[in-house]
């Protein structure tokens, strides 16, 4: 029997919005455990359960292939990653919504990320530019919810007004640029249109760069590649932190799948190849240091993890601009593995030193080294992989990309890419050295982890570890 | 389990067993002793003169799609430096003192220094020699902002950017290195790049060995890029200082050595004159620079910048004997420098200042420690008897007729004499012997010489594990100063 795992994911959303209305007496984070281990069993199926190629090529705008497989594990990781972090961050949510009980209005909150996996997963599959319009929509639409949730909390309201008009406005260019294509090709189909671009004359490519420009736009807004990057600092600053973290990690990653099987179909011609590849390249150095440059004097980590997931878009832009390249996608691939690990990791730190500090400063961390030094060591393996410090999976990560980079011969883009490195150096280490060199303050407030958080932050830092110094394991698994 | 990965592994088990709470300062002298007699185990079952240059070689594939694997292996050369790595790490470690400020974590951090230098000098493969010297970066950080003095904070973020930037253009090196390999045959593998390079199979790679030249140089404190070495050395505590100029700033000159050297002569002999005019400034240039210092920290971090400029020069004259005198004053200014930032640590703890104004005389309270600074400010200058001397000999001789003759002073029609460029920067470097003499004779005169001030008259003398540790350090400069043959033979045998 084969079907597609989404609809479980699907099934199990609705059936848990049923739980909550049905039995509000609930204790709400029993609704989150069960969620996790359900994904879990999900994410064990997607080793079993694929839906077969033939029903894919019937249907026709669903991709069976392994990088979708690999996404949707992507997707289902990342929700139960942020399930973890939205158990621990549950207390600060509550304080921000008013309600007649306890835990009243947090079963969305564990609720929604789910039909977000859920989006997720159909995009990664997506081979149509309608199915990956709903898909995205799916998405977005779900963020906006979970950006604005804490509604008492101006900056949690400020970021989803942002993150909403935004995003409204970058569904609009999608969509515009899909009719184009579509007007130039007649078909919205991937496959469709690139067998037509086979056939169409030179004189209507105008047209069809036009749209793809577009469509770029769009998805440049999805993964916050600059000059769309205006949206990020405050909606990640304002968001709720899991939201944050799922937002930075999923969002972005189903942006790339969605780029890469883009860019794929307009590749079969080469003359867009021409136009296409300095395009992507270009968006990638100006993301690379605007991201890098912007980081440098944050103060607040929320804020400074903004400006990195920008600069990290930058580095996994070079890796598209070198598609053509045999060793690309499986780089981009890797590193959005590696950026997963590293940025949850991060947050998971971050959800308990800011709930004693009480806000999300970098300063709040100030001698966390004597006053937690587990969860210190966690942030400080975190930083060294966003840095992209050896013996990490993070180095491997920026490595690949280079390597792959190289082969093509964008050496610009590299040499940039090496300069922003030691810009990251320098901010990733701003919060170690708040950490290890600076005394705690006299009265800083005990930091409490839950077992669970804890348990996660080790297996992270594990990974972390030990796929950056043997990652064989998972390079035999890669697409 | 292969001897050498049981090497890299004994400071980074030591390091977890201090982080968990074990005695700190036993266990990292604990595991740097054990790792010093392991490698001197494995001096006496290294057998010379061998086939096979790598001996101890194991290999454990990580990405064979790439040609990365965990290759360790040890000729010579990289015994020699690890000798070097265990000595002076020893040596460091029995030179701490232990900080009231967070104990453990100073020790794990001086372990995992170690651990770096010694992992990169047991590498074969280039990934991961490349790999092991960045597990220093972090640890240094942290060493020289926590416990160092001075301007600490400026010095460790200057040092990391300078060591991270620098990284990361020998990384782009490398990744050339390995794509202008013949598809099909890519890999990390150093004894295959090499087989390549001399079977002629490597097209022109000027560009490859111009970033490795410079990621290098920035590692090793190549002029200009050296302004992040003295500020460094002067703020990190003495042990850290001990490390750092002793053994991984050596890193640099030996990933030269070993790559550059075989695998690009004809672009080492291209930009000869750019490295020469580089290196002058490195023995000039800051030689000048280290005169004009006036307190003893800064004066030494210089001096071990300016130092690095004759082993440059061996390596760009890029013939045998230069080589091998290179890579004997790898070992000798390793050895050398490391003894004098701990001679210097123990000064600034007992009289809290390195200023040559306010020091003077501090020989007569402690006429032992002036002994063996003077010995360690002679082995420095180079003077005969010490290893130094040996290695700056080979270095002057091998430079000196390198290059082929290209300007000429005639006289009537008769030629005079011909020279190059090599033997204008060898006679450049002669004169900085004068000036290291200079400096180091100086702060010698000023710190234990003249006037008494009545401040220092009751400071003690230096005892205990610190005592044992520099005189070590010393007897094994002169034992190997009086013998160098044992290790020309060493290095002669290597895969240079």
């Amino acid at each position: 029997m084969s079907f597609p795992v989404e609809f479980c994911v699907l099934s199990l959303g609705i059936l848990m919005l049923l739980a909550d209305s049905f039995f509000p007496s609930i204790d709400k984070r029993t609704l989150a455990h069960t969620a996790i281990v359900w994904l879990g069993v999900f994410l064990a199926a997607t080793f079993f359960l694929q839906p077969s190629p033939l029903w894919a090529s019937l249907i026709g705008f669903y991709e069976t292939d392994a990088l979708g497989l690999f996404f949707k594990r992507f997707a289902l990781v990342s929700t139960i990653l942020t399930l973890v972090l939205a158990i621990e961050y549950a207390p600060v949510v509550a304080g921000f919504i008013p309600g007649s009980r306890p835990g009243a209005g947090l079963g969305e909150f564990f609720t929604l990320p789910i039909f977000t996996c859920a989006g997720l997963m159909w995009m990664a599959s997506a081979a149509d530019f309608v199915m990956i319009f709903c898909a995205l929509e799916l998405v977005t639409i779900s963020f906006y919810i979970q950006v604005a949730y804490m509604r008492r909390n101006m900056a949690s309201l400020e970021a989803g007004t942002k993150y909403l008009i935004l995003g409204a406005l970058s569904t609009g260019f999608l969509v515009y640029g899909i009719t184009w294509i579509f007007g130039m090709t007649g078909q919205t189909g991937l496959r469709g249109i690139s067998t037509v671009l086979g056939m169409v004359p030179v004189a209507s490519q105008t047209a069809i760069l036009f749209g793809i420009g577009l469509v770029l736009v769009a998805l440049g807004f999805k993964v916050a590649a600059a000059p769309f990057q205006f949206w990020v600092p405050d909606v990640y600053q304002g968001a709720p932190t899991p939201v944050t973290a799922f937002l930075s990690v999923a969002s972005k990653a189903a942006g790339f799948v969605v780029l890469m099987r883009v860019v794929d179909t307009f590749l079969v011609v080469p003359a867009l190849q021409e136009k296409l590849v300095p395009a992507l390249g270009f968006l990638a150095g100006l993301t690379l240091v605007y991201g890098n440059l912007a980081a440098l004097p944050q103060t607040n980590l929320k804020r400074l993890l903004a400006y990195s997931s920008i600069a990290h878009a930058g580095y996994l832009l070079v890796g598209v601009a070198s598609v053509g390249s045999p060793a690309a996608g499986r780089a981009i691939v890797f590193y959005l593995l590696a950026y997963l690990l590293m940025t949850f990791l991060a947050f998971l730190v971050l959800i308990p030193v800011s709930k004693a500090a009480g806000g999300d400063d970098i300063s709040d961390f100030n001698g966390l080294g004597r006053r937690a030094p587990g969860m210190a060591f966690a942030m400080l393996i975190a930083m060294l992989s966003l840095a992209g410090l050896p013996f990490t999976v993070g180095f491997l990560g920026k490595f690949f990309i280079f390597e792959a980079a190289m082969r093509q011969g964008h050496f610009v883009l590299v040499v940039l890419g090496v300069v922003t490195v030691a810009c990251g150096f320098y901010y990733y280490l701003k919060v170690v050295r708040a950490m290890y060199w600076q005394p705690a303050p006299e009265d800083a407030p005990p930091i409490v982890v839950s077992p669970l958080a804890r348990f996660t932050a080790a297996f992270l830092v594990t990974l972390i570890l030990v796929l950056g110094i043997y990652p064989k394991p998972v390079l035999d698994f890669l697409p | 389990m292969s001897p050498l990965l049981f090497l890299i592994l004994v400071p980074l088990v030591a390091a977890a067993f201090i982080m968990v709470g074990s005695n700190a300062r036993l266990t990292a002298l604990a595991g740097s002793l054990t790792n010093l007699v392991f490698v001197l185990v494995l001096l006496a079952f290294y057998r010379q003169g061998d086939e096979q240059p790598y001996q101890f070689v194991s290999s454990l594939p990580v990405i064979p799609s790439m040609g990365i694997s965990l290759t360790l292996g040890a000729d010579g050369l990289s015994l020699l430096m690890l000798l070097l790595a265990s000595l002076v790490t020893v040596a460091a470690v029995a030179e701490a003192k232990t900080p009231e400020k967070n104990p453990h974590l100073f020790y794990a951090s001086l372990m995992f220094i170690s651990a770096g230098g010694l992992g990169a000098f047991a590498s074969v493969n280039l990934f991961f020699f490349y790999m092991f010297h960045e597990l220093a970066l972090i640890p240094t950080f942290l060493l020289i902002g926590i416990w160092g003095s001075g301007d600490r904070q400026a010095a460790a973020w200057k040092a990391t950017i300078y060591l991270a930037l620098g990284s990361f253009v020998l990384l782009l090196g490398l990744i050339g290195l390995y794509l202008i390999q013949p598809d099909g045959m890519r890999t990390f593998d150093l004894p295959a790049i090499i087989g390549m390079a001399d079977a002629g199979l490597l097209p022109e790679g000027n560009w490859i060995y111009l970033l490795l030249l410079v990621g290098f140089g920035i590692l090793v404190s190549l002029f200009p890029f050296h302004t992040w070495a003295p500020q460094a050395y002067a703020s990190a505590p003495a042990p850290a200082a001990m490390l750092h100029a002793g053994v991984l700033k050596k890193f640099g000159l030996y990933g030269l050595i070993r790559i550059a050297a075989p695998v690009f002569p004809d672009a080492v002999v291209q930009f000869s004159n750019l490295l020469l005019v580089l290196l002058v400034g490195n023995i000039l240039y800051v030689g000048y620079v280290t005169i004009s210092q006036r307190k003893l920290d800064w004066m030494l971090g210089y001096s071990s910048v300016m130092h690095m400029g004759y082993i440059f020069l061996g390596f760009a004259a890029l013939n045998p004997v230069s080589l091998t005198g290179a890579s004997l004053m790898l070992f000798a200014h390793g050895i050398s420098i490391a003894a004098l930032f701990a001679l210097c640590g123990e000064i600034r703890e007992r009289t809290g200042t390195l200023d040559f104004a306010e020091l003077g005389g501090l020989a007569k309270p402690m006429p032992a420690f002036g002994l063996l600074f003077g010995f360690a400010a002679m082995a420095a200058i180079g003077l005969p008897g010490f290893v130094g001397f040996a290695g700056e000999i080979l270095v002057f001789f091998g430079s000196f007729v390198a290059g082929e003759p290209l300007m000429g002073v005639t006289s009537g029609g008769r030629e005079l004499f011909q020279f190059n460029n090599y033997q204008i920067a060898t006679i450049c470097a002669l004169w900085g012997v004068v000036i290291s003499a200079v400096y180091m004779l100086r702060a010698y005169r000023r710190v234990f010489f003249g006037p008494l001030n009545d401040r220092w008259s009751g400071l003690g003398e230096i005892s205990g594990s610190a005592r044992i540790a520099i005189a070590a350090l010393i007897v094994v400069m002169l034992v190997t100063g009086f013998f160098p043959g044992l290790l020309v033979k060493l290095i002669e045998s290597s895969a240079l």
